[in-house]
């Protein structure tokens, strides 16, 4: 029998907002442990929580960006549970009435167009920090009650590499709509799996294995493979699948059983009283409608029609919002987009990784690269010399019309230097020049590195090559 | 002097002489002002209600060490107002109970008969007043914990509308229910607190941005031509003969003063505790989850966190807290969710609209406060029913979120205990209250009647 799988995502993301969710400390990674809290975020007794106006504006626009429906009334609830790190021993989240309803997700995977349903994106908080050593234990606190953003997928992906995808498309756009940093070794995006098979044409839902808190990516790639391995071999084998909770372990690459149905949680919802219920304005949601931006797959098909940029070079555009701003900047009055493109992802990538520099850190200016793209255009460098003014401006911010004066970089294309170059090439050279004669194509690229070479990589390559096999075929 | 009443868990001596200092320089320097209306003034606090500094304990074992690291907002209020705040005041655990008697230190005893319970859940409040160890305090009411330990020792105890004065600091029993109010010794003084400690608080989402009345200037009026409700449902069976008695002369008095009496009907009264005591436990459990011993207060260690809790908690809380806990718990669980707490929510709701309706038609309401007055240490420990009976009359007005105060009204004979009359009006309408109250207090001798005090100790 053939098996297919259905997954759903919970992903989880903090928001990016100067404070935490109910209290005015700072909403900031690291810093040493238990410094970032206040009596609100440590949950003393007597203190009451108040929300983030711009956590709220966040979790709406994130449902404009995902085409989500927006309530006419939402509030919070108490989700009841015990553990350390849990500073009121309940997580104040969006229960029955969430700030954002059904909406949905287009992206690219397998060369298809997908699109997979967002059952709600919710308000909540973070969580402290548990760490063990050798005999105590620990909670870091600075993290608790930072806002946290839980976006529900319907289960509609049928494949690994589709939730890859989904997961990435998702990333991106929060990342466009400057909802978080989405920055993965700073914990900003976690996700629960969750994985049902079936066989293939059975309309029911598997049983629903769900894996929690996942914080990478390539992790969650894994542990979907591993699991729906582990289902469809149990099936295979005339087994049965339970709905249970497991963990993902990395270093042995397994996941293991954490807990059934039968021993899941009673989370013991109520509505959060210290927070009045809430009907947000349509003025509200349409201030906020303002701020909705390009989605990236729209961006990334505008690259191809607008610019002609082909599909990967898009692609890698596309997932860096702020080089793909660069890039439109750049190729705004360009006539050769793909050599503004080339250079942007070739030259200025090297360079930024290489001095780890972010685009605002860049002395060079986009309409820098425009300019280059420009002098090699009309012939007034060559590309190897643009090589070296693209570095000179790099490191400098002056222009490149400027650093071709400064260092007398200008193309040689006078034909009187051009033959002294290449007669003397040709009188150092007579091994070379026989061989050419004799048919080696070459060496005739030997001779033109020498004449490059002699121009400091000023002469125009094209007309070098013209002249050299005229004066040596025909002396 | 508190030996006899232990109204107080802790006194900063210290303190409140620096605080007296400071308070007569200030007048000396600048005479009085209205915008300093309790400078130099004694003011106690209930131990539930957080003061930079000084002990939060709530009666609890659980907290019995723990300081407090900020001001609650009424505490703010009360300093910029001029106060002395110098003490903490006795309390059911966590707000829970009706006698005192539930503190993990002890009970306060009455002024007025040492062997009989003071009420509670704010005894300490309404004793340190009656025994003039402070001229007012603050206390909380969650179902009548401000009002009923003031009938039954004998003083003013005004409960706010929900979201009128600041929850901000205050340790939440249910916090749908709590409100901040005071205790004291006369209607005129109520009015000053409550200009005081009302107001919106940016940092308490259910308080009302609404402005504050000046609520000395009601009790300038009379009550002449207003209507008051006699609700038939507050007459309750089992109601002690003198209690009846009084609130029927003190009725008379109203209408004496100029008040129109009719009698109207709360027909949901009765499923009153049922709602409230769900209402009230639910949101308890889920409140009193932080005290886990893991970031501050009492702790007994244990191998993993869940020992942890169990034995913090176990041994950490009293017996009625936990039976709260447990209640509350299990009317959340699921499958219990709707035949319990949201039966409950639409049940207060029918609640709330019974005041809504009735307040249609009158300005007030008069009730008795309490159905008895001041029982024995000890006399309903062993069945918490009769004890959640006790508050039968106050807590459909936390349910509706309604206003109420109690105003001494009479006294028994033998043993000389008081009596006392509550008035209920719909929210925000505390100046009716006052103006009512004060009237009634203008025309009775009531309030002037004092214990006399044995400093030698119980």
């Amino acid at each position: 029998m053939e098996y297919e799988i259905v997954i759903g995502l919970e992903t989880h993301v903090q928001l990016k907002t100067r404070s935490k969710m109910w209290c005015g400390c700072v909403n900031q990674f690291g810093g040493e442990p238990n410094t970032h809290v206040c009596p609100v975020c440590l949950g003393f007794p007597g203190v009451l929580p108040v929300a983030n106006e711009e956590a709220l504006r966040l979790t709406v626009l994130t449902g404009m960006l995902l085409n989500c429906g927006l309530p006419k009334r939402a509030k919070f609830d108490r989700k009841n549970y015990f553990y350390p790190d849990a500073s009121k021993n309940y997580q104040i989240t969006q229960y029955d009435l969430p700030s954002t309803l059904k909406g949905c997700v287009e992206f690219e995977s397998e060369n298809k167009t997908c699109r997979v349903g967002i059952t709600r994106a919710h308000l909540e908080e973070d969580v402290g920090k548990s760490s063990h050593f050798d005999r105590v234990s620990g909670v870091d606190f600075n993290r608790a009650g930072v806002p946290l953003l839980e976006i529900v997928s319907e289960p509609e992906i049928t494949s690994v590499q589709m939730a890859s995808d989904y997961l990435n498309e998702l990333k991106t756009i929060l990342i466009y709509g400057g909802i978080s940093d989405c920055d993965m070794e700073k914990g900003m995006v976690r996700c629960d799996l969750n994985l049902s098979t079936r066989p293939v044409g059975q309309k029911e839902l598997g049983k629903k294995v769900e894996i929690k808190n996942m914080n990478s990516f390539s992790g969650a790639r894994k542990a979907l493979t591993y699991e729906m391995n582990r289902q469809i071999k149990v099936l295979r084998n005339g087994g049965a699948l339970i709905q249970e909770t497991r963990r993902w372990d990395d270093a042995e690459g397994m996941t293991h059983s954490m807990r059934s149905k039968e021993m899941a949680h009673d989370y013991r919802y109520l509505p959060e009283p210290d927070l009045m219920p809430f009907e947000p304005e349509t003025a509200w949601y349409d201030s906020i409608r303002e701020s909705v931006v390009e989605l990236p797959l729209a961006r990334k098909r505008r690259y191809m029609k607008d610019y002609g940029l082909p599909p990967k070079d898009t692609e890698t555009l596309v997932s860096n919002p702020s080089l793909a701003g660069y890039f439109e900047k750049a190729a705004e009055h360009s006539k050769k987009p793909k050599a503004v493109a080339n250079l942007i992802l070739n030259n200025l990538r090297a360079c930024m990784s290489e001095s780890n520099h972010s685009v605002d850190d860049l002395k060079i200016q986009p309409t820098h690269i425009h300019e280059l793209v420009q002098l090699v255009d009309s012939g007034k460098i060559n590309s190897r010399i643009a090589q070296e003014v693209f570095n000179a401006v790099y490191e400098s911010g002056k222009s490149p019309q400027g650093i071709v004066e400064e260092k007398g970089l200008a193309q040689v294309s006078d034909s009187s230097t051009i033959d002294a170059f290449c007669d003397e090439v040709i009188k150092a050279n007579p091994k070379s020049v026989e061989d050419f004669q004799a048919g080696k194509q070459n060496a005739l690229n030997f001779l033109k590195g020498q004449v490059m070479r002699l121009s400091k990589g000023k002469a125009n390559p094209a007309l070098v090559g013209q002249v050299l096999e005229k004066r040596i075929l025909n002396p | 002097m508190d030996k006899s009443i232990h109204a107080f868990l802790s006194i900063n001596k210290q303190g409140v002489l620096d605080q007296a200092e400071k308070a007569d320089r200030e007048i000396a320097e600048k005479g009085l002002s209205a915008d300093r209306p309790l400078l130099g003034i004694p003011i106690a606090i209930k131990d539930v209600l957080a003061e930079k500094g000084a002990p939060l304990t709530c009666g609890s074992r659980l907290l019995r060490d723990f300081v407090s690291p900020y001001d609650a907002t009424v505490v703010t209020q009360l300093k910029n107002a001029g106060a002395l705040t110098f003490g903490r005041l006795n309390m059911d655990e966590f707000a829970m109970g009706s006698s005192t008697e539930n503190s993990s230190v002890g009970p306060t005893c009455n002024p007025w008969d040492y062997s009989r319970i003071p009420g509670g859940s704010s005894g300490g409040s309404a004793a340190s007043v009656v025994a003039d160890e402070c001229i007012a305090s603050l206390g909380s009411d969650t179902g009548g914990s401000i009002r009923q330990p003031a009938s039954l020792c004998g003083c003013v105890g005004l409960k706010p509308t929900y979201g009128r004065v600041s929850r901000y600091g205050l340790v939440a029993f249910a916090s749908s229910l709590d409100q901040v109010g005071c205790n004291t010794k006369t209607v005129s003084d109520a009015a000053t607190m409550l200009g005081v400690i009302s107001g919106y608080d940016k940092r308490d989402s259910t308080s009302v941005p609404r402005s504050v009345p000046e609520y000395s200037a009601a009790l300038q009026s009379s009550i002449k031509g207003m209507k008051i409700g006699l609700p038939k449902e507050y007459f309750v069976e089992g109601m002690q003969p003198e209690v009846a008695s009084s609130i029927r002369q003190a009725v008379e008095k109203l209408e004496e003063l100029g008040a129109e009496i009719v009698e109207v009907s709360l027909p949901h009264t009765e499923y009153a505790v049922a709602c409230y005591y769900i209402i009230a436990t639910a949101e308890a459990s889920t409140n009193l989850a932080r005290f886990d011993g893991i970031r501050y207060g009492y702790r007994v260690d244990g191998k993993n966190p869940f020992e942890l809790y169990c034995a913090t908690r176990g041994s950490g809380f009293g017996e009625e807290v936990k039976r709260r806990i447990i209640l509350g718990t299990y009317v959340l669980s699921s499958g219990y969710y709707d035949a319990y707490y949201l039966k409950a929510q639409k049940v207060r709701s029918l609640i709330a609209g019974d005041f809504t309706k009735v307040f249609e038609t009158v300005d007030a309401l008069v009730t008795p406060t309490s159905p008895t007055t001041a029982w024995k240490l000890g006399e309903k420990m062993d069945d918490p029913l009769q004890m959640y009976l006790s508050d039968v009359c106050t807590l459909s007005s936390n349910l509706a979120g309604n206003c109420g105060i109690s105003i001494p009204c009479g006294f028994t004979d033998n043993p000389t205990l008081p009596i006392g009359l509550q008035l209920l009006g719909p929210p925000f309408s505390e100046e009716t209250l006052l103006k009512i109250a004060g009237d009634f207090e203008q025309a009775t001798d009531w309030h002037c009647r004092k214990p006399v005090i044995n400093n030698a100790g119980a």
